[in-house]
This record gives structure tokens, C-alpha cells and sequence, in this order.
């Protein structure tokens, strides 16, 4: 990675459209938002009620594409037509096209119970978890692309070396000098702490918020909403000491990092695993701002 | 052609903890790994770690309970050197920055879980393997540890020799899923399996699709017997519908089952009268099975697990997961509304047979973490000890592979001194032996450095025939027929409650998917990214492991931990104090037997009555 060597260049805050403190923005967060409009049943797309599909085949559509094959190195779009089973996900439907329509149809998954992050697609337009997205809470035909912004290597399978190489790129691994004497005796971190970085740390790398962000199709060198978040989730580990927070810090500040966010939450929007990215991002300007204004 | 000196085959909990433990200990080590290491089934892990931290409690005692939770099926001196290592690897994850919930004092925090003596288990939130994955993830990174990312291994490289235990393991063969390009790779010290569970041999379990029981299926046609094959673990609570994992947490913090009369039936109907919800997860099992064959069952399916009365605070803090995955896969909001659950294939007590230090009787083969048989379950396996088993005998098998000396070991493998002959169970069909080519060894020829390179090249080459032949055959049958069906027949029929008539009808359905592998082909004509390809590959080795487990459930006519068997209700001391082994000797599978090992350092584990 060749972002790590840059020399940061320091932006002001101000330059940038509106970095918005959460705080500052009301009290909803758009997670907040989704949550609530999850419990209002106002969820973006129409809800179908499930007894309305028992009995009936649901449509999909899947991108297809292979490089090697004569037929597909164009790419389209194949419809299957799978018979609706009661709390059949969007991985059960496209397994089902490939086991029972055509074995050649080629996409990432193991858990199937959103732990393992291998199966993020891009369904109806937005970057989800194949896994659990309810067949039954979207329109028809259901169209299963392969997530935007990364080479296609066949059919809804992505290139994931660059998602890699950024995430690798924060040290993403904990630091810390001095352990305490004795091998039985732990590390003590507070309960707060713990709390703090909680969020941060159920990122199950799918790919899904950086395949959404606009910055960082624009900017291949951009860190990323992923990578910033493994930064955050050290760099306020309270266990960690203050100098290595200095060093992560300067990692996350540099030019291809934590300014490159435009706040346009897109990330928070479609992370599986509800890990308000945008805000960790917004965090970082702001320490890595307290840490600047200190060697001034 | 790829060499190394220790090549760990398989990312998760087991296989990470081996590398770096390799690493340390000065070895030039690779991961190969069929998916990318984040991408493991141990991340799914919900539960914790078992290990004696706090005063009042000791490594003793979390022997103790082993011992007993197994039915006196484990072994003694794999069971201290788990209990005994537990609470120096947790810390060390603790001390690799892993998120580990926590005490007001800052310490980390432990829990109750079935059938301890103690609430000995170490957890983050309900979600502690994904947090153990991506912590030891880390370090792998941190150290700069090679990685093959998707790459799956096909097939171990040995030499021939007649007898196993003279056999040597010399590296494996493996094809980059990317572009289907088939390799060698070459172990000069050893090769260790961490390919994890085969819960994909069931057609409801809470394993992930990629838990294909590769591991067992290799080492077991390259000569290393499998052990204890018949004990399969159904977890009390998977969500119905999908077989997703509803923690032993639940209950742990006070979750409570009913049946559809709102009984608490593990109390109302004596089922265990102590420990009810927390007894051991063979007897809860049961128990809810029971429930709903006798018509006490919601939807004559299911029971419910309710933990309302925990309050959301709790629940946010401890379960926040299990709520989502209610949610998410069954509908429910489990802060309202009781969780609809039932038994589901979770976890393999058997595996390759392997002693302490994770070594198999062929040379430089090892195995660690659920694809092995260290044994430390025995019969049955405490919620709370798989994930100290990964640490613990992960690091061992990375340490002695890369050439540590960790003294003699105290386990037997293989075919020794010390076994039983053959069974004379009647079986109803000749297992194995339909022509299947899945031999292991290569003819050895030449010194031993031109014979490792040999070995190598000429597992290569057949390899890369076998997947031409899959490839350039245009019809028979698709993995994907084969594997339901093999799923099916031993859902129906090697389940929770097995009969000798099940069992036998199962092997019967094994042979007959054999047979039809006769004639599997691969549609996909695409060397880029080919699943088809991976997963005839992956049938091949559930039906080879499909067949042991049914063979050990058939011959071990006694009930022991996880195995219940109709005719025989009892435990059966006198003759079933001995492991099942079973090893591929000329193309068929051969059944023979090793004492239980129930002397411990200081003392011998007397079998008791196991009551909670």
C-alpha cells in the first residue's frame, strides 16, 4: 500500500462540505432513522405479505458474466423463477436457481446467518447481505447484481484484493507495548470503553459500505469506511496508549483518509451489521483535529 | 510448486492459532484456505471460552466437568492439557486486544453455561467467536504470515507404504479457485488439517455451507482412522426454519423453555431435575424432541425459548445478537415474544485421530479443532469448550509441527499395541469399496528429498486429470442431487433418536450416493471461480464422512452422551469404554477399538451416573 508512505496533508475541517457532528445534527442518527422506520413497517420498498406468496415462484433476476465463457464475456442478466418457501432469504433463491437451474451461477457464501460477510450483492439497488434479506420485503423481479465499484471476476463474484489491501493498510491489528506482569493478569478495560468500541468492532468485512461510498469510487486510494472503522476501533481501545493512538491517528489523516468523507452516510446506510461508520469517521477528523491543533 | 515449512490447511479459530504458534516457534508457515480467513465458520461461534480464571475456581474442576459432560468417553490426559492450557490462551487473546466482555472492575467477565460446576465461560457479548476470528485474524496479519486465500486443498500428498503409521505426509495439492489453476505445495515439516466440522453430511445444522468435513475426508483416505465418528452433537436451540445457532447463552443468563402447554417441561416432566434448561446438551436435546413427539410440541415441530423476563437491558448486553438473528431469520422479536427452537446438527466430537500434540499416526500429519479427536468430548462436548479445544490444541499442533519439543505423548494413534480387533456388527451393505478413486498415497521411488518432490508432482498430475475428467464429461448426475440426498438420509435416519433400522437404511442411501458418484460430472465448463467444481469435490468428502459417522452409530449399540440408540437404552460400561475408529485400508473402511483413557496426572475419572 503505497497511501501509508504519503506524508499527511492535513486539511481544515472547514474546507469540507459540512462535516456534521452527529450531536449538532438532532438527536436521530440515520440508524435511528431506519430502526424506526423499520418499526413503523415504513421500510423503503413494499412489504408483501408472505401468505400472498405461498404457493407462488418469486423472480429473479442475476447478473451474469464470465470471463472465459464465449456466451457470457458479454454481460445480462438471467430470470429464475424459484418456488416461494416461507422466510425464503435472497441466498436461499439464488442457491436454489443454482442447484436446481444452472450450476455454473457463481456467488460467495459459507454462515448464512450474516457472520461471514462473503455473500453482500447488490439487491434491488442497494449493497445488502444475501442472507438476510427477506425475499418477501421486496419488489418484483428481484434484481441480484454483484456489488458496484469492484472488478467482477464472474457472476455476482467480486474482486475483494483492493477491500483487503485497505482494510490492511490501518495496522489492523492491537498494539501495545507493555503488557502486565504476569500471564494470567489481564488487561482491564472499562465497561464504557468496551461499550465504545463495541460497534466497531462487528464488522464482518462484506464490503457492503465501501462499495456504496461515492468517495471512494472516485478515489481508489481512499481508505475507505471500512478501513477508518478498523482504525477507530483501536485508536479508541483505551487499552492501546496514548503514543500508538498518535500513529494511528496520522494513518487514518493523511491525504486519502478521513477528509476524503463527505459525510454523505451512505455507508451507515447499508452497513449489515448497523456499525454507524459515518460517525466513527467524524470522530477521527475530530481527534486527529485536537491531536494537530497540539503540534501547533 | 509452493513450499513451506508448515502448511496449516484451513483459516478459522484452529488453524490461525496453529500458524501463529508455528510461526513463533521460528517455522516459515502458509495458510491454505478455501475461503478467505475472516470468512470461517468459527465466527459464528456465539458462546465462549471455558477456562478457570477466577479464584474459587481451577483447572481441575473444569477437568472434572469434562470428563463427566462426555460420558467418560474422553480421555484424561487430553482433557487436563485442555482444562490446564485454557486460562494462559485466553489470556492471551485478551492480551492480542480481543473485546472480551467485561466486570466493573475492568477484568473480564464470565458466565454459567451447561453443565459446569462454575460459570467458568469467558464471552463477548453472544457473539465470541467472530470477535476470537478476526482478533487472531489480526495477529496472522501482524506477523505477516503467507495466506493462499481461496484455495481449496483437494488432496494430501503421502507416500504408499503399506502400513500408516510408516507413511509420511509431505505437502498437499490445492487449485486457486480464482483461476483453477491446480499446484503443489510442499510441507518440509508437516501439514496441519483445521478444516473444521462436516455438518453439511445433515440437512439441518447450524454449520456453515462451507463445512464439508474436507479434512476428515482426506486424512481418513490417506490412512489416519477417524475416531468417535457416531457422536454428533445436536445443539438444543437452532431456529427452525434455518438452522441458525441460538447461543447456550440464552439460557446461561436464565432463558427458560416451554412446550406448547407453557410447561417448563425439562423440571415439569423430570428431565433434569437440577439443572433444567442447563443441563448438558444431549439430555435438552432430548428432552425437547420428546416434548413434541408426545404432542407437546408448537407446530408439532418446535419448542420455545423465551427470554423476556431478562429484561432488555441484559438482553442489549449479553444477547444483543441473538436478537437479530430472531429477527432476522425467524421473524421474531425475541423482547416480546418467546424464540420458536429445535435440535440441530452443531458440532462433531469425533474426528482425526490425533494425540495432544495434534500428530496423526502418518508422519508430519496434524490436525487441530473440531476436524480432529484429540478426544476431549468424548460423548458429549460442554457448551463453552469448543473454542478453548481451537487455542489450546492449535497452538500445540503449531508448536511440535514446527519442531518444538513438547515431550512424549500420552495418547496412542493409529493402529498400535494397544487395539481391539474388527466388529462383527452384521452391516447391511459393503461400505466403501464401489470403485470411488479416492486413493491417497503415490508410489514412492528415489532419495527423499527427489521422493517428496516426485510424491508431489505426480499427486499434481492427478489431480489436474481428475478435474479434466470432471470437466470434460457432458452429462450424469450434479453434486448438488447427490449432496440432498446424502443431507437428507441422515437427517432422517442418524439423528438425535437413532434405530438400528434407521441407521442401516442410511448406509443403505450412503452406497447408493457412492454409486451414483460414478457418474457425477461438472456442468460448469469455466476455469474462473468454478463452485461447481469445488463442491463434487466437497460431495466426494461428505459421503466418505457421511458413511463413518453412520458406521460408528451402527456398531456402538449402547447409549452414550449424544448417542441414543433404541435398543439399547443404557450405558453399557463394561464393553463400550473404548473409542470407534474407523480407517480406509484397501479401498473399504475397517472398524477397530482403543480403551478409553480415564487416568488423569493424579487421579482416574470414575464413570458415574450422570445426572443434572
Amino acid at each position: 500500500m503505497s497511501t501509508q508512505q504519503q506524508e499527511p496533508e492535513p486539511q481544515e475541517p472547514e474546507s469540507q462540505e459540512a462535516p456534521e457532528d452527529p450531536e449538532m445534527r438532532g438527536a436521530e442518527s440515520p440508524q435511528d432513522r431506519r430502526l424506526k422506520e423499520k418499526e413503523q413497517g415504513l421500510a423503503q420498498e413494499e412489504t408483501v405479505d408472505e401468505s400472498d406468496l405461498e404457493g407462488e415462484t418469486v423472480h429473479i433476476k442475476v447478473f451474469r458474466y464470465d470471463p472465459e465463457i464465449e456466451g457470457k464475456q458479454e454481460p445480462r442478466f438471467d430470470d429464475f423463477y424459484v418456488p416461494f418457501e416461507k422466510g425464503m432469504t435472497v441466498l436461499d433463491a439464488v442457491m436454489y436457481a443454482r442447484d436446481e437451474f444452472d450450476s455454473s451461477l457463481t456467488f460467495r457464501h459459507s454462515c448464512r446467518q450474516a457472520v461471514c460477510g462473503s455473500d453482500a450483492f447488490f439487491v434491488n439497488g442497494r449493497q445488502r447481505l444475501g442472507c438476510k434479506t427477506q425475499i418477501a420485503d421486496l419488489e418484483q423481479p428481484v434484481r441480484v447484481e454483484p456489488l458496484p465499484h469492484q472488478e467482477v471476476v464472474k457472476d455476482l463474484v467480486v474482486d475483494m484484493d483492493h477491500f483487503y489491501d485497505q482494510m490492511h493498510a490501518v495496522e489492523p491489528y492491537f498494539q501495545q507495548a507493555d503488557l502486565p506482569e504476569g500471564d494470567l493478569e489481564e488487561q482491564r478495560q472499562s465497561r464504557e470503553n468496551r461499550e465504545k468500541v463495541k460497534m466497531s468492532t462487528r464488522c464482518i468485512w462484506c464490503a457492503a459500505c465501501m462499495s456504496s461510498c461515492n468517495i471512494a469510487a472516485g478515489d481508489n486510494e481512499y481508505l475507505g469506511p471500512a478501513a477508518i472503522n478498523k482504525a477507530y476501533r483501536f485508536a479508541m481501545d483505551e487499552r492501546e496508549d496514548e503514543e500508538i493512538k498518535e500513529h494511528r491517528l496520522r494513518i487514518v489523516e493523511q491525504e486519502h483518509g478521513v477528509w476524503r468523507c463527505q459525510t454523505q452516510f451512505s455507508c451507515t446506510e447499508v452497513c449489515p451489521k448497523d456499525i454507524p461508520l459515518t460517525e466513527h469517521i467524524q470522530e477521527l477528523k475530530r481527534e486527529a483535529v485536537k491531536k494537530n491543533l497540539k503540534f501547533w | 510448486m509452493y513450499e513451506h515449512d508448515v502448511i496449516v490447511v484451513g483459516a478459522g479459530g484452529a488453524g490461525l492459532r496453529a500458524a501463529v504458534a508455528a510461526h513463533e516457534a521460528g517455522a516459515d508457515t502458509a495458510l491454505v484456505s478455501k475461503l478467505h480467513p475472516v470468512r470461517s465458520h468459527t465466527g459464528a461461534a456465539e458462546g465462549g471460552i471455558n477456562a478457570a480464571l477466577q479464584e474459587g475456581d481451577d483447572w481441575e474442576l473444569h477437568a472434572y466437568d469434562t470428563m463427566k459432560g462426555s460420558d467418560y468417553l474422553a480421555d484424561a490426559p487430553a482433557v487436563e492439557t485442555l482444562a490446564r492450557d485454557a486460562p494462559d490462551d485466553t489470556i492471551t487473546l485478551e492480551h492480542w486486544g480481543m473485546p472480551f466482555s467485561r466486570e466493573e472492575d475492568g477484568r473480564v467477565s464470565q458466565r454459567p453455561f451447561g453443565g459446569l460446576s462454575y460459570p467458568r465461560t469467558t464471552y463477548a457479548g453472544a457473539e465470541t467467536g467472530h470477535h476470537l476470528l478476526h482478533t487472531m485474524y489480526e495477529q496472522v496479519v501482524k506477523r505477516g504470515i503467507q495466506v493462499y486465500d481461496e484455495w481449496y486443498v483437494m488432496n494430501l500428498v503421502t507416500d504408499d507404504a503399506p502400513d500408516p503409521n510408516d507413511r509420511e505426509c509431505h505437502g498437499v495439492v490445492a487449485y486457486d479457485v480464482q483461476s483453477g489453476k491446480v499446484e503443489g505445495f510442499r510441507a518440509n515439516r508437516g501439514v496441519i488439517l483445521a478444516t473444521g466440522g462436516p455438518g453439511q453430511a445433515f440437512d439441518h445444522t447450524t454449520n456453515a455451507v462451507s463445512c464439508t468435513g474436507d479434512g476428515h475426508a482426506m486424512a481418513y483416505r490417506a490412512g489416519a482412522p477417524l475416531e468417535d465418528m457416531e457422536f454428533i452433537q445436536f445443539h438444543p436451540t437452532s431456529l427452525p426454519s434455518t438452522g441458525v445457532l441460538i447461543s447456550e447463552g440464552v439460557r446461561g443468563e436464565g432463558g427458560i423453555l416451554y412446550n406448547n402447554e407453557g410447561e417448563r417441561f425439562m423440571f415439569e416432566y423430570g428431565y433434569a431435575n437440577n439443572s433444567g434448561e442447563l443441563a448438558s446438551r444431549d439430555v435438552v436435546a432430548r428432552a425437547e424432541l420428546t416434548e413434541v413427539g408426545e404432542g407437546r410440541g408448537v407446530e408439532d415441530e418446535y419448542v420455545h425459548l423465551d427470554m423476556r423476563h431478562l429484561g432488555e437491558d441484559r438482553i442489549l448486553d449479553r444477547l444483543e445478537n441473538i436478537l437479530h438473528l430472531a429477527e432476522d431469520f425467524e421473524g421474531v422479536d425475541g423482547l416480546v415474544e418467546p424464540m420458536p427452537v429445535k435440535p440441530g446438527q452443531h458440532y462433531a466430537m469425533g474426528g482425526i485421530d490425533v494425540d495432544e500434540n495434534g500428530q496423526t499416526c502418518i508422519d508430519g500429519l496434524y490436525a487441530a479443532g473440531e476436524c480432529a479427536c484429540v478426544s476431549v468430548h468424548g460423548g458429549n462436548r460442554l457448551g463453552g469448550n469448543a473454542l478453548p479445544e481451537l487455542i489450546v490444541f492449535g497452538k500445540r499442533a503449531g508448536r511440535h509441527a514446527a519442531g518444538e519439543d513438547l515431550g512424549e505423548a500420552e495418547i496412542e494413534t493409529g493402529y498400535g499395541d494397544d487395539v481391539e480387533d474388527e466388529t462383527d456388527t452384521e452391516l447391511p451393505v459393503a461400505p466403501g469399496e464401489a470403485g470411488l478413486d479416492t486413493s491417497g498415497g503415490v508410489a514412492a521411488d528415489g532419495g527423499v528429498a527427489a521422493e517428496a518432490e516426485g510424491l508431489l508432482e505426480r499427486a499434481v498430475e492427478r489431480e489436474r486429470a481428475r478435474v479434466d475428467r470432471l470437466m470434460d464429461k457432458d452429462d450424469g448426475i450434479q453434486h448438488a442431487q447427490i449432496r440432498s440426498k446424502l443431507q437428507n438420509a441422515m437427517t432422517d435416519y442418524v439423528n438425535v433418536f437413532r434405530t438400528e433400522e434407521g441407521i442401516k437404511k442410511a448406509l443403505k442411501i450412503i452406497r447408493e450416493c457412492r454409486e451414483e458418484y460414478q457418474n457425477v460430472y461438472v456442468d460448469d465448463p469455466s476455469r474462473t471461480f468454478n463452485t461447481d467444481l469445488q463442491m463434487t469435490y466437497e460431495t466426494r468428502n461428505l459421503i466418505d464422512v457421511a458413511e463413518t459417522i453412520a458406521l460408528g452409530a451402527l456398531v456402538r449399540n449402547e447409549f452414550r452422551g449424544a448417542h441414543w440408540r433404541q435398543e439399547n437404552q443404557e450405558r453399557d460400561d463394561e464393553n463400550w469404554l473404548k473409542h470407534t475408529l474407523i480407517s480406509w485400508d484397501d479401498g473399504e473402511p475397517t472398524i477397530f477399538y482403543r480403551p478409553v483413557i480415564l487416568e488423569g496426572e493424579e487421579k482416574t475419572y470414575e464413570p458415574k451416573e450422570r445426572s443434572y
